[in-house]
């Protein structure tokens, strides 16, 4: 009885001491599974253009920090209920986001693209390169409604809880039949077995995709921006804790006039994806 | 605590639960045959038929249900070959995967059940039915199978209450069932504990009804 005694309070000693230990770090969330903007090597290291930035941001605000891995659905809760102190997760900023949480100033902005793979029907779709969401002009109204009928009876898969979601539940492109998954990889996969007709996510997210996978998944019809695609992609802070938010809006700041943002977005997306 | 969350939440759970519900009656009844079809070969004095049969409940009651799903959706759904063939009609759905991989799950587990409901079956029972020249194969359905069935009842409701907890992982392969509704509900509110405690308390309800029909059944057929 005595030892296990004696066990369990040395358990519960080491337990608080990893916690205080921790106090003064930055923890940083993120998914791992969304690149190139943040993932794992094969060791199980994470890595990407957002780990990176954070290193880099960190070394700003002279504060240690610890990147926490996190699954995407949870996130934004696990920030409220203090897993980590702030999201570097590829998470855009939108209203109904900043309803939980606060953003810091947007740090890369990238569009998003639906995706089919080769030889599917929805190839040739005739739409504009691009479309902004936040004016919607008739030539943004002519395309939407070009999506709609080209989408009317397909499976269109997307991750779930992301701005892609909101989008095709928007209505702006018809009712349609959405699956939506716990991971990028998990979409990825259900597009090449031909589960899902066609997919929606981050333009690069495809792209990295192909590329490292060596399937012909191919980007087809405008790459969309603006509305429910938010304004661009932020740090998630909780709403009470303004210092850590200005902290990183400054080392944010910093790090961009230092080129620092623009450099690690093109060592990982091929592209300045900075703003 | 967001009670008005809580409240308007329920509706959709609600309707979430039919799914729920579907998916476990389902698999319940694909896996009850399996089970008594596979304990019925464990029983066969052949050595290959009751390997086979062993084989079968010993590979899908040692891995975990969630890795047997992934397996048949994600899994076969690489395979060129049977995405070409006719079996990727119902591959193809996750309803179809789900309920394959629950059926196939349950089904090893309630041929345990079954197995060792028959063996306890005193063997005065049968030489009685012997001895009054009654032929084996009406002993076997008159005798042994009601016995057993009786015998199982309280092994096989606990199986049917972790079954209903099992299909809550048909979320992951994209299917609305009421953990995937909480979930998607939650994804958009950002309040998990709220979701989670009407989810939670939908499946108790569900499990409370579950054990007193097991307890009405247990009762009515002792003897």
């Amino acid at each position: 009885m005595n030892i296990i005694k004696k066990f369990s309070l040395g358990l519960l000693l080491s337990l608080f001491l990893t916690i205080s230990a921790n106090a003064d770090k930055i923890r940083i969330g993120t998914e791992g599974a969304y690149p190139p903007w943040n993932s794992k090597d094969a060791s199980g290291k994470l890595i990407g253009f957002e780990v990176e930035l954070a290193w880099t941001l960190c070394r700003y605000i002279g504060q240690q920090c610890e990147i926490v891995e996190q699954d995407w659905d949870g996130m934004i809760p696990a920030l409220i209920m203090r897993k980590f102190d702030a999201i570097m997760a590829g998470m855009s900023i939108t209203a109904e986001r900043q309803k939980a949480i606060s953003f810091s100033q947007g740090y890369a902005d990238e569009v998003a693209s639906l995706a089919v793979m080769k030889g599917s029907d929805l190839e040739g779709i005739d739409t504009s390169e691009g479309i902004n969401l936040t004016k919607k002009t008739g030539a943004v109204k002519k395309d939407l409604k070009t999506l709609t009928s080209a989408l009317a009876g397909k499976t269109v898969c997307t991750q779930t809880a992301t701005i892609h979601q909101n989008f095709l539940e928007s209505g702006d492109v018809g009712k349609i039949n959405v699956r939506t998954y716990k991971t990028q990889d998990e979409v990825n996969l259900d597009l090449t077995s031909g589960r899902c007709d066609v997919a929606l996510a981050a333009a690069v997210a495809f792209t990295d995709y192909a590329e490292k996978s060596g399937k012909s998944v191919v980007l087809v019809g405008p790459t969309f921006s603006g509305g429910a695609f938010g304004n661009g992609v932020g740090v998630g802070i909780r709403k009470d804790d303004t210092e850590l938010l200005n902290a990183f809006n400054r080392a944010i700041d910093k790090a961009r006039k230092n080129g620092d943002i623009s450099r690690i977005a093109t060592k990982w997306f091929g592209f300045d994806a900075s703003m | 605590m967001d009670l008005d969350l809580m409240i308007t939440s329920f509706p959709k759970l609600l309707n979430a639960t039919l799914i729920t519900l579907k998916l476990l009656s389902v698999s319940l009844v694909l896996g009850l045959f399996l089970g008594l079809f596979f304990a019925i070969l464990r029983l066969n004095k052949n050595p290959f038929i009751n390997k086979f049969a062993y084989g079968y409940s010993y590979i899908f009651r040692g891995t975990p249900l969630l890795v047997q799903i992934f397996i048949i959706y994600f899994g076969l759904g690489q395979i060129e070959y049977l995405r070409s063939s006719f079996l990727w009609v119902v591959l193809k759905e996750p309803y179809w995967c789900a309920i394959i991989a629950f059926a196939l799950n349950t089904g090893a587990y309630t041929s345990e059940i079954l197995r060792s409901a028959f063996q306890t079956i005193k063997p005065g029972f049968i030489e009685a039915g012997k001895s009054l020249g009654i032929q084996s194969k009406i002993i076997f359905y008159k005798i042994q199978v009601p016995i057993a069935i009786r015998q199982s009842l309280p092994a096989y409701g606990n199986e049917i209450i972790l079954m209903l907890k099992g299909t809550s992982l048909a979320s992951t392969v994209t299917l609305m069932d009421l953990t995937g509704v909480a979930k998607y509900i939650i994804s958009t509110t950002f309040k998990p504990v709220e979701v989670f405690i009407v989810a939670g308390g939908i499946y108790l309800f569900m499990t409370f009804l579950i054990h007193n029909l097991i307890k009405f059944l247990e009762k009515k057929y002792s003897y």
